[in-house]
Formats: C-alpha cells, structure tokens, sequence
C-alpha cells in the first residue's frame, strides 16, 4: 500500500520522502482505505443481496425485486434503511452483553479479511508476508461470534446454529488449510501477490489448470468456503426448515442485519481468495511476460492497474455467480452428512494433494530448474504440459457442461428468453 | 417455575418422564415446515431424537359439528375447509355419502366431470407436497415451480366453477357447473406440456445426488407397519402396499379408466441405499402418480358422455330417519371417507370424516427414534400432512 501510494505521488511529480509529515499523510490515506474497505464490502454486500434476490428470481420462474431504482438494485438500501429503524429487541432472557457484542465479532472478522485481500496489480491495503495465513485465522472470528450469538440468545434453536455452526467451520478449516497449502507450495510464498504473480494471465498458466492437484485442491477449497460461509449445501446452521433461523432467530434490526452483511460480503472474500490462488488473481492474460519487461524497466502503465483490477473483479463476480447459481439449486445436506463428507473425504484428500504436490514441485524442480517456481507461456515445455492438463480439465467439462444445458433446455421446449429481466 | 409447570402438565404425562441430558423442544405450532400448525414435542440428544410426540388440535375448527347444524347441502361449502389443499376430494366424499343415504343417481356425465376435478386436484395436492418437500429439505428453487404448474391447473378449475382453493364443486346429485365448450383443448395443452415439466422435475431435483442421500432409507415403514398403522394413500403406497380405491374399490367413473397404481420399491436406487417404503419412496410415488392422474384426465376428455350433469334432488333433502351410509374415495392424502347419519330431518345427525393426515400423525412418534431433527422435518413432509386435514 505505502509502495502504491509512493508510486502514485511520484507519479503527480512529488516526492513524499522530502515531506516533513509523510508518516502522518500516510495515515490518513490509511484511515480513508480503511473507511473505503469497509464500505466497499458493506456495499458489495448490499449490491450482491439485490443481485443474488434476481438471480433467484430468474433461476425459479419469478421475477425479484425490480421496483426500487433500476432493475430494483436500490432495494438493498430500503431494506437496509428498514432494519436501521427497526427496534433492537434484546430477549429479556438472553444474555444482554453478549447478545449485544456477538454480531461485531461476526462483522469484524469479515472486514478485517480486506487488510490483505488483493484487489489488482499492487492493490491490496497491506502487502503482507503471511497473507493467507493472516486470512485464514482472522475468519476464525466469524465462528466466535456466531457461537456467542447461540448461545446469548437463550433459544433452543439459535443453540442448535451456534453449536452446528461452530463444528462445522471447525471441522471445515482443515481441509480448507490444507487445500491452502497446495498453492503455497507451488508458489513457495504465503503472500497474496506472490502467489498471483506465480502464476500467469492466461487459463493455463493458472493453479488450477496447471496439474490435476491444482484442479483437486481449488474444488476442496471451493468446497470448504463454502461450508465456512455457511452457504447452501452447507447452510445448517441457519436451516431454515429445520431450526427455523439458526443462530440469528432471536436478533433483529441493524443486528441481523450484520449477520447478513457478513455473509453476502464473505462472498467477495471467498471468491477473492479461490480467485487469488487458483484462478491467475489480477495477472492480464497475454501480458504477463510484457508486465515483467515493465516492471524491470519502473515503466508499468496507469492503465494496467485498471485492466488488472478489472480482470480481478470480473472472475470474483463470476465465482460468485456460481455460488449463488449453487445456493438455488442444491438440497442441504444433514448434519452427519456434513461432518462425513469433511472428515472421510476431503481432508484426506486434502492431504494426499498436498503430498502429491509437494512431490511434483520436487521433480518438476530438478527437471527445470529456476524455471519450474516462474509462470512459463507455450514456449517453454512446461508450459505446453499446463495446457494439456488446461484441455483435459477446463476446456473438456466446459464443453460437457454446454451440451448438457442445451439438452436440458431442448428437452422442455425452453430457450434462453431474457426479456423479462 | 410456574410457567414450566403449565406446559409440563398441559402436554402429556410423557413428557415428565424425560431423561437427564435430553432437550424438550417444542418444535411447533408456529414452524416453517410443521405444514400448518402442529406441535412436536421433540425429546432430543444433540441433534439426535429420542423421539417425537405429535400434538394435534391447533387447527380444530369442529367442522363435524358444523355437519349436524347445517343443511345437507348447505354443508358441502365447509367440506372444502377439510383439506384446503385438495377441496375436492372432500367434496366428492361427502356428496357420495348423501347420496347412498338417499339412493340417487347421479349421471354418468357428473361422475366424469367429478373424476377429472378431483384428478387435477390430485396433481395440485401432489405437487405442492413434493414443492414443498424439497423446500423442506433445503432447495427452495423446485417449490415455485411446482406453484406455476399448480397456478395453471387452478386456471383449469376455475374455469371449471369459479374458484381456485376452495372449489365447492361437487353437488349433492352430481356438480355444480357444467364444463366451458372451450375447456377441453385448454386441458389438453396443458397436460402435454406437464408430461414434459414431469421429467423435468426429475432432472430439477429427484435424482439430485443430496437429494437421494438425504431421503434413500430414511424413515422405513415395511409393508406390516404401514397397514397396522392404518396409513392411506401414496404413504400406503410408499410401503409398497400395492391398494388403491380407485382400482380395488372402484366407485364414480373409475371403473372406466385404465391406470396403473405406483408402489414404492425403493425408487431411489441400491447405490443410494432406496429401500421400499422410505421417505423418497412416499415422495416418488407421488410424482408417478401425477402421471397417471393425467392419464386418467385425458381418457375422461376422450370418453366424456353427453348429457346431464346434476341429478334432480329435492330442495329440502330428508333421507330416511336412522338411516346411515357411508363413503370412501382415493383422496390426495389417502382414503377419505365420510359416515353421515340421518334422523329423518333436514339436518344430518351425525357426519364423520375420517381423513389420511390424522393417521399418518400417529406413525411419527414411533419412527422418530433415533432420526435426526433434520430428518423429522423429512418424514413430516414425506406423510404430506396437512394441518387442517388432521384436526378438521
């Protein structure tokens, strides 16, 4: 952040090492993207509440929410406005202080996620050295406040979310740890942008296409965020059919509205983080090897950082599509069912990925050397074994994937009709 | 203290007996998937059920004694509120009772305008069942789609008599309305086009992998169990009890029509662990039985006779005094079966209706041993209980 910050200011032709005050000026640029992330993930998670309502509504024959503003996007704020003015109803039977607090830890270790997530070429708040590490242990904080609010809140059914919820993002970090390590490995780095600039700009020079492991690891990953976030198939503990609203039955008002808030905005960090380990993060497809003869040369242009950004949030928004297009379309899974799947599938999967990665970066490192830890285009034969494996894993289920819908859409006498939007 | 002491002793002596370490939840009357407003008192380790206490009664509305107040005919309106999701059935059990305790003859063409309504309501009874069975299970998308399908035969049956819930239909002698001279090519469209949204459902969410693994082998009723509890209708059915009164005990237009009577034979399949007479069987035969529902409708349209469609009836109906008949009809929800008594005046003595959901009620206690809370919430749903239907 201070180096883009620098960057930027030398860039309008000053220097801030002559000023007297730099450290002051940089914090208040600190404190303003700070105010800026927050408000940014607040909302992303208002626009992705509209967004996932319409997604629904299209997806079940329905329209959605289509009368404040355009295409109703505003409705996130009149709902926002609504649960604003709502009483804050504390249940007399509760535990009042931690009724009170459980929402903000549930808050704060949603936003203290943005201190590292990337957001394009060189932008990130902090570019920290343990990155993923750091992620990883402050979403931990989320579990705590859920627990909490389960158990502050006196009811029978918020004790049935808070205790679900708390074995299962448990019992979830470890294969979503170990499916962490894959990259790690492959990159030899637990910094965020390291890890990006490991890889490249195009599908095949991405961790997941590059070796079968990769591919594994990002559906374990993808899988285990999914059980973090809650998120259907996983979302026990707020199942509404069977404890009515889990862990957040009792909360009402601007408190609820944080449980929320946390939740669509995890979206964003989930599929930031797949999108920073496995899919190629900001790296510009088609110029990785130009970006590197720019950074060589101090001469990399304003408008790759436009382009690298753009080309971040766009596979975000794609990834979130995808979770929204799976919370419409799967049942939940049962409780045992859950802790099954964690435990006898994945994270011994997760481990056998891990070993087997390590074991390929070991060989791979004593056929090519120094090349085998750099993204390599299709001039080199390690580039030309990633897009075989890109083939068989990316292009192949893609092509399944668009015969299937077709099927499925002709079957029915349906066509794709977007006139309703 | 004091408070607990009320419910404690309101509920049952059952409930005093729980063990240390077990957690009483009231899992009602005001649940998302109670299906209307029952109670279950769910005596529970962690998400284990020791078991699970049905409690009836929320949703009385005394409708039987309503039957000795009222009219004959001026009864049929509050049979609809019997089963509000299949009126018809209701209706139909009710005329058919009247009218053995009358002798009348009711026309071929109402026999046939009764089978089709009542069909079609089957399928809209069904469908709402599996909607919401999926809902139930957590895939909110299946359940509109199955509404849109009902919204379309409620379309139907509206051009049919004007109502869309609570039909009020049948007649006393036959129905109410004749059918709309351009009713039956709207029918057919949409029959050929349902015959497509039922494989579709299948692909939407039958064979979806959670889907079968949440309900393949859960809650198994065998064959002796569903028959000694008394179980009707698609749950008999489910167990693979091959009965139904359409085909066994033919009454109306029904010995016309060709059909066949799906069994659950453990639909789901070996690999998912299917066995017969589980939750995804009950579930399953209810879709199987959307088509054949069809079938009956279409052959019904084909063979539908000329002529009229009410039989002449007295305006005051007095049956003979201390007479009694009864009725039984294939209703959404299993046999329905009405008993009316007659003391020889213009009101019945007595009118009876025994209906599916209450029986289904009292097989859950005993099968809840040993589910999970999730699963209690699929059995309840694999029953289609039906609030209103249980307490009446």
């Amino acid at each position: 952040m201070t180096k883009f910050l620098d960057e930027l200011i030398r860039g309008w032709g000053h220097d801030p090492g002559t000023w007297r005050l730099t450290q002051g000026v940089y914090l208040v640029a600190m404190l303003l993207v700070a105010v800026g992330l927050v408000t940014f993930g607040a909302v992303f998670a208002g626009a992705v509440s509209w967004w996932e309502r319409r997604v629904a509504g299209r997806m079940q024959s329905r329209i959605g929410p289509n009368r404040v503003g355009p295409g109703g996007f505003l409705q996130w704020i009149a709902d926002a406005l609504k649960l604003l003015l709502k009483e804050d109803l504390i249940p007399e039977e509760s535990d009042h202080v931690l009724f009170r607090i459980a929402p903000y830890f549930v808050l704060v270790g949603f936003v203290l996620t943005f201190v590292v997530l990337p957001f394009g070429y060189q932008m990130s708040a902090t570019n920290m050295n343990v990155g993923l590490f750091y992620v990883v242990s402050i979403t931990a904080l989320v579990v705590v406040g859920i627990l909490i609010s389960g158990w502050a809140s006196n009811s029978k059914w918020s004790l049935f979310g808070g205790i679900r919820a708390a074995a299962q993002v448990v019992s979830y970090e470890i294969p979503a740890g170990l499916a962490i390590l894959v990259p790690i490995i492959m990159a030899g780095s637990l910094n965020m942008h390291d890890i990006i600039r490991a890889q490249g700009g195009n599908p095949w020079s991405w961790f997941m296409f590059q070796t079968p492991m990769g591919f594994a690891a990002f559906f374990v990953l993808f899988t285990a965020l999914l059980a973090e976030g809650n998120r259907t198939p996983f979302d026990l503990p707020e199942a509404e059919s069977e404890i009515v609203a889990g862990y957040n039955t009792e909360y009402s008002g601007m408190r609820f509205a944080y449980f929320f808030l946390a939740e669509w905005g995890n979206l964003w960090v989930m599929s930031a983080i797949l999108t920073t380990l496995f899919l190629g993060g900001w790296q510009v497809p088609f110029l990785d090897s130009r970006l590197r003869m720019w950074e060589v040369a101090g001469t990399v242009p304003g408008w790759f950082y436009a382009a690298s950004t753009a080309v971040f949030v766009l596979k975000v928004l794609v990834l979130v599509n995808v979770v929204i297009w799976i919370r419409w379309t799967f049942p939940r899974i049962r409780v045992d069912q859950m802790m099954g799947l964690c435990w006898k599938y994945l994270v011994p999967i997760a481990m056998a990925l891990v070993v087997l990665t390590a074991f390929n970066e070991w060989v791979s490192f004593n056929i090519w050397g120094a090349k085998a830890t750099q993204p390599v285009g299709l001039t080199h034969p390690r580039g030309w074994i990633h897009f075989a494996w890109f083939a068989v894993f990316g292009l192949l289920p893609l092509v399944a994937f668009a015969v299937k819908t077709r099927r499925n859409i002709t079957l029915t006498g349906d066509r794709v009709d977007l006139t309703n939007w | 203290m004091a408070l607990d002491q009320i419910t404690m002793t309101k509920v049952s002596d059952r409930v005093l007996h729980q063990d240390l370490g077990e957690m009483v939840l009231n899992m009602g009357p005001q649940h998302p998937s109670t299906h209307g407003v029952i109670n279950f008192i769910v005596h529970a380790d962690g998400e284990v059920m020791k078991r699970a206490i049905p409690e009836v009664g929320y949703l009385h509305r005394a409708i039987e004694k309503i039957g000795e107040m009222v009219s004959y005919n001026g009864f049929m309106p509050y049979t609809d509120r019997v089963d509000y999701l299949a009126a018809m059935f209701a209706n139909e059990g009710y005329a058919i009772a009247v009218e053995k305790l009358m002798n009348l003859q009711v026309p071929p063409r109402a026999h046939y305008l009764r089978a089709i309504s009542c069909e079609l309501n089957r399928i809209a009874s069904h469908l709402i069942s599996i909607g919401s069975m999926a809902m139930d299970i957590g895939a909110v998308t299946p359940f509109p789609y199955a509404l849109r399908e009902r919204e379309s035969i409620n379309d139907l049956i509206e051009a049919l008599c004007g109502a869309r819930l609570t039909y009020n239909y049948h007649r006393i002698g036959g129905v109410a309305f004749d059918m709309p001279d351009d009713w039956t090519p709207l029918c057919r469209k949409w029959m050929d086009h349902f015959d497509k949204v039922l494989d579709e459902w299948d692909r939407l969410i039958s064979r979806n992998e959670i889907f079968l693994q949440r309900l393949a082998g859960l809650a198994v009723i065998p064959a002796e169990m569903a028959i000694s509890y008394g179980l009707v209708g698609p749950n008999l059915r489910g167990s693979g009890v091959d009965f139904d009164l359409r085909r066994d005990h033919p009454y109306g237009a029904y010995p016309d029509f060709k059909f066949e009577v799906p069994v659950g034979k453990g639909h789901a399949g070996a690999r998912a662990g299917g066995t017969a007479g589980d939750c995804f069987d009950r579930f399953y035969c209810r879709v199987l039985e959307c088509r054949q529902s069809v079938a009956i409708v279409r052959q019904a349209i084909d063979k539908l006779p000329p002529g009229e469609f009410m039989a002449k009836v007295p305006k005051k109906i007095r049956p003979e005094a201390w007479s009694e008949a009864q009725s039984r009809i294939e209703a959404a929800r299993g046999e329905m079966a009405y008993y009316v008594v007659s003391d020889g005046g213009e009101r019945a003595y007595r009118v009876r209706a025994r209906t599916g959901s209450y029986l289904a009620m009292g097989i859950i206690e005993d099968l809840s041993k040993g589910l999970m809370i999730a699963d209690l919430v699929a059995l309840i749903a694999s029953l289609d209980v039906v609030a209103p239907e249980i307490d009446r």
